[in-house]
C-alpha cells in the first residue's frame, strides 16, 4: 500500500522521468525499425540518390514528429502559450524553458537514426556511388562515361550479375563505407562535445533564472494533472448525487401515487436503504424507463 | 480495496501514458499480424492486383471496425445520441469530442498495417509487377512477345521460381525497382500520418481549449454516471433478491406450520443467529418442499417491507443522517487525453 503510494507520488512529482523515460523507448524503437527495415537500394541512375538520402531524412523527421506528439509536456506548454492571460501573468522564460526541453528531447530519436545509418553505412553507399571519381578505381577506369555511371548505380547491389564478383565494386563499398562512418563518428563526438559543454556551462550563465523557469515549468505540469484528477473526483460525486436524487425522486413519486403503501420507514440500514419505495417489478420497470426517456436534469442542488 | 484506488488514481491521472500505452500495444499487435500473415502472390495476370491491393486495403479496414467494435465506448456514445431529450439537453460537441476520441484510437491499427506493407514491399510488388517499365529497365523489344504474353511474363516476377522473363527483364532489378517505389511510398505515408496526427494535437490547444475542457469533462461524467448507475442498480437488484428470497421462505414456514397446526419453531432467545439464519424451516420434510414450490412457483416480483417502529417522519426531517452504506467502488473511466 505504502509501496503504491510511493510510486504513484513518484511519478506525480517526476513527469520529466517519465519523458526521460519515453525519450529512450523512442530511440531504442529507431533502431529497432532500423535493423528490422530491409534497406534495399534500387541501383539505377536517378533513383539512388533520392532513395539513399529519403531514407536518411524522412524517417527522422517523423521521428521528431513523434516525439513531439507522446511528449506530454508540449500540450502543456502550448496551452500555456495560448491561454489568455487573466489574472495570471505569463512568463517567457517559462515557455521558452519548456519549449527547449521539449525539443531536446525529441530530437534523440532523429539523431540517434541518422547515427545509425551513418555507421551502418547503406545509405551513404546507395546515394553517392553514383558521383564518385571513376578514374579512382581499376576497373571503372577504362569504361565510357554512360556506362561507367551505370555501373556505378549498381555498386550497392551485390547480388547484381554484373557485379558478383567485381573487385572495383568492393572498393568503391569500402570507400564510401569508411565516409560514411567517419562522417557518424564525428557527429556523434561533436553531439556528445556539445551536450557536455552545454551541461557543464550551464550554471555559469543564468542559473537563478534558469531554476525560476524550471520551477514554474513543474508547477504548471502539476497543476494541470492535479486539476484534471479533480475534475474527475468532481464529476464521479456529481454522478453519485444524481443518480441518489433520481431515486429519491422516483421514491416521492411513488409515494405520491399511490394511497396503500405498507409503511415503509426510513430507518432501514444497509442494503434496504435502496429498496424504499422501489419494491416490485412494475416500478422497477418504470424506473429504468425514466432512466431512459428522461434523465435527470444536471442539477443536484436540491439534494 | 485502497490499492485499487491508489492505481485507479494513478491510471487516471496518467491517462495520457495508459492511453499512448494502449496504442503501442495495438500497433504492435497489427505488425505481429502482418508478419504472421503468410503473403502468397498469384503471379496471374489480373488475379495479382486485386490480390495486392486487397492486402493492403481490406484488412485495415477490418481492423478500424474492429477498434470501434472493442472500444467500450462506442455504446456509450450511441447511447447518449439515441437517448430522449427529456428533462436533459444534448450537447454535440461532447457527442463530437467522444467520436473523434474513439475514431483516432481506432485509425492506429489501420495505419500500422498500411505502413508495413508499404514498407515491406511485397504487397506493391505483386500488384503493379505488371506495370514494370520494360523499356527502360530491361529489353522491351527483346523475343518479340505480344502484350498479353508480356503481362503474363511479367506477373510472375514475384514468384522467383517460375520466372522465365530473365531476358526481358532481370528479376533481380524488377524487384529492386518495385520495393524502392513501395518504401519510398510507405515512408511519405508515415510522414503524413504523424504531421497530420501532430497537427491535429497541437491546434486544439490554439483554438478551442475550452470547449475541449467542457467536452472532455462531460463525456467523462456521461461515462462515469452510467457506470455508477448500473452499480447501483446492481445493489438495489441484489437487496430486492435478498428480501424477496427471505420473505419466500418466511411465508413457506408460515404456510407449513399453518397446514400442519405446528406452531412455527422457534428458534430459543439464547441460540444467536445460526438459528435465526435457519428462517423456521427446521427439517427435511420443509426443506423439500421449500425447494420444491420454490422451482414450481417462484414468488412474485413484489416486496412487502415491514413497517418499522423507529421513528417515521419524514416531513421536516433532514436527508437521514446516513448515506448509504454500500461500498463506493471507483470506477476508472479513460477518456482521451489527445
Amino acid at each position: 500500500m505504502d509501496r503504491f503510494r510511493m510510486i504513484f507520488q513518484y511519478f506525480q512529482s517526476n513527469s520529466e522521468s517519465v519523458m526521460n523515460g519515453i525519450c529512450g523507448l523512442l530511440a531504442l524503437a529507431s533502431v529497432k525499425m532500423y535493423t528490422c527495415f530491409d534497406f534495399s537500394c534500387p541501383c539505377l541512375l536517378r533513383y539512388n540518390m533520392a532513395y539513399g538520402l529519403g531514407i536518411m531524412f524522412v524517417p527522422p523527421v517523423a521521428l521528431f514528429l513523434c516525439g513531439l506528439i507522446l511528449n506530454r509536456q508540449s500540450l502543456v506548454m502550448l496551452e500555456e502559450w495560448r491561454r489568455p492571460q487573466g489574472h495570471r501573468k505569463k512568463d517567457l522564460a517559462v515557455i521558452r524553458y519548456m519549449c527547449s526541453s521539449i525539443m531536446q528531447r525529441a530530437m534523440v530519436a532523429p539523431v540517434v537514426w541518422i547515427i545509425v545509418t551513418l555507421l551502418d553505412g547503406k545509405c551513404l553507399i546507395c546515394a553517392f556511388s553514383g558521383s564518385v571519381d571513376p578514374e579512382k578505381f581499376v576497373g571503372f577506369a577504362n569504361a565510357s562515361p554512360v556506362q561507367v555511371q551505370q555501373l556505378l548505380a549498381k555498386v550497392p547491389c551485390k547480388d547484381d550479375d554484373l557485379m558478383r564478383n567485381n573487385t572495383s565494386r568492393k572498393a568503391v563499398s569500402r570507400y564510401l563505407r569508411c565516409w560514411s562512418q567517419a562522417l557518424g563518428w564525428s557527429i556523434l563526438l561533436i553531439l556528445i562535445v556539445a551536450a557536455f559543454l552545454a551541461r557543464w556551462l550551464r550554471p555559469c550563465f543564468n542559473q537563478a533564472t534558469l531554476l525560476q523557469a524550471r520551477h514554474w515549468s513543474n508547477y504548471i505540469d502539476m497543476e494541470q494533472k492535479i486539476f484534471e484528477e479533480t475534475c474527475c473526483e468532481h464529476s464521479r460525486l456529481f454522478a453519485h448525487k444524481c443518480i441518489l436524487h433520481f431515486f429519491e425522486s422516483m421514491r416521492q413519486e411513488f409515494k405520491l401515487h399511490s394511497f396503500s403503501m405498507p409503511g415503509e420507514g426510513e430507518g432501514a440500514e444497509g442494503e434496504e436503504y435502496l429498496l424504499q419505495g422501489i419494491t416490485d417489478q412494475d416500478r422497477v420497470n418504470k424506473l429504468l424507463k425514466m432512466w431512459y426517456y428522461e434523465k435527470p436534469p444536471l442539477d443536484v442542488s436540491q439534494v | 480495496m485502497d490499492k485499487f484506488r491508489m492505481i485507479f488514481q494513478f491510471l487516471q491521472s496518467n491517462q495520457e501514458s495508459f492511453m499512448n500505452g494502449i496504442c503501442g500495444i495495438m500497433a504492435l499487435a497489427s505488425a505481429q499480424m502482418y508478419s504472421a500473415f503468410d503473403f502468397n502472390c498469384p503471379c496471374l495476370p489480373h488475379y495479382n492486383l486485386a490480390y495486392g491491393l486487397g492486402i493492403l486495403l481490406v484488412p485495415p479496414f477490418i481492423l478500424f471496425l474492429l477498434g470501434f467494435v472493442l472500444n467500450n465506448n462506442v455504446s456509450m456514445l450511441a447511447e447518449e445520441w439515441r437517448r430522449p431529450r427529456g428533462q436533459r439537453g444534448k450537447d454535440p460537441a461532447v457527442l463530437r469530442y467522444m467520436f473523434c476520441s474513439m475514431a483516432q484510437r481506432a485509425m492506429i491499427a489501420p495505419v500500422v498495417w498500411i505502413s508495413v506493407t508499404l514498407l515491406d514491399g511485397k504487397c506493391i510488388t505483386c500488384a503493379f509487377c505488371t506495370s514494370v517499365p520494360v523499356e527502360t529497365l530491361g529489353n522491351g523489344s527483346h523475343a518479340g512477345l505480344s502484350q498479353g504474353e508480356m503481362k503474363r511474363v511479367l506477373a510472375r516476377i514475384p514468384c522467383k521460381e517460375i520466372y522465365d522473363g530473365q531476358q526481358l527483364i532481370a528479376n533481380e532489378v524488377a524487384v529492386r525497382y518495385l520495393r524502392c517505389i513501395s518504401q519510398a511510398l510507405g515512408w511519405c505515408f508515415v510522414l503524413l500520418m504523424t504531421t497530420l496526427a501532430f497537427l491535429v494535437r497541437s491546434l486544439r490547444p490554439c483554438f478551442t481549449q475550452a470547449a475541449f475542457l467542457k467536452s472532455r469533462y462531460w463525456s467523462h461524467y456521461i461515462d462515469i454516471e452510467r457506470k455508477l448507475f448500473d452499480e447501483t442498480c446492481a445493489e438495489h437488484a441484489r437487496s430486492f433478491a435478498k428480501v424477496c428470497i427471505q420473505q419466500f421462505f418466511e411465508g413457506m414456514s408460515t404456510d407449513l406450520a399453518a397446514t400442519r397446526c405446528h406452531p412455527p419453531s422457534k428458534a430459543p432467545a439464547d441460540a444467536g443467529e445460526a438459528a435465526e439464519k435457519l428462517l423456521g424451516i427446521t427439517d427435511q420434510g420443509t426443506m423439500n418442499t421449500a425447494l420444491k414450490s420454490w422451482h414450481r412457483c417462484k414468488p412474485p416480483l413484489h416486496l412487502h417491507l415491514p413497517a418499522l417502529h423507529s421513528s417515521n417522519g419524514w416531513a421536516g426531517e433532514q436527508q437521514p443522517p446516513m448515506h448509504p452504506p454500500v461500498p463506493r467502488r471507483e470506477m476508472a473511466a479513460y477518456y482521451s487525453g489527445v
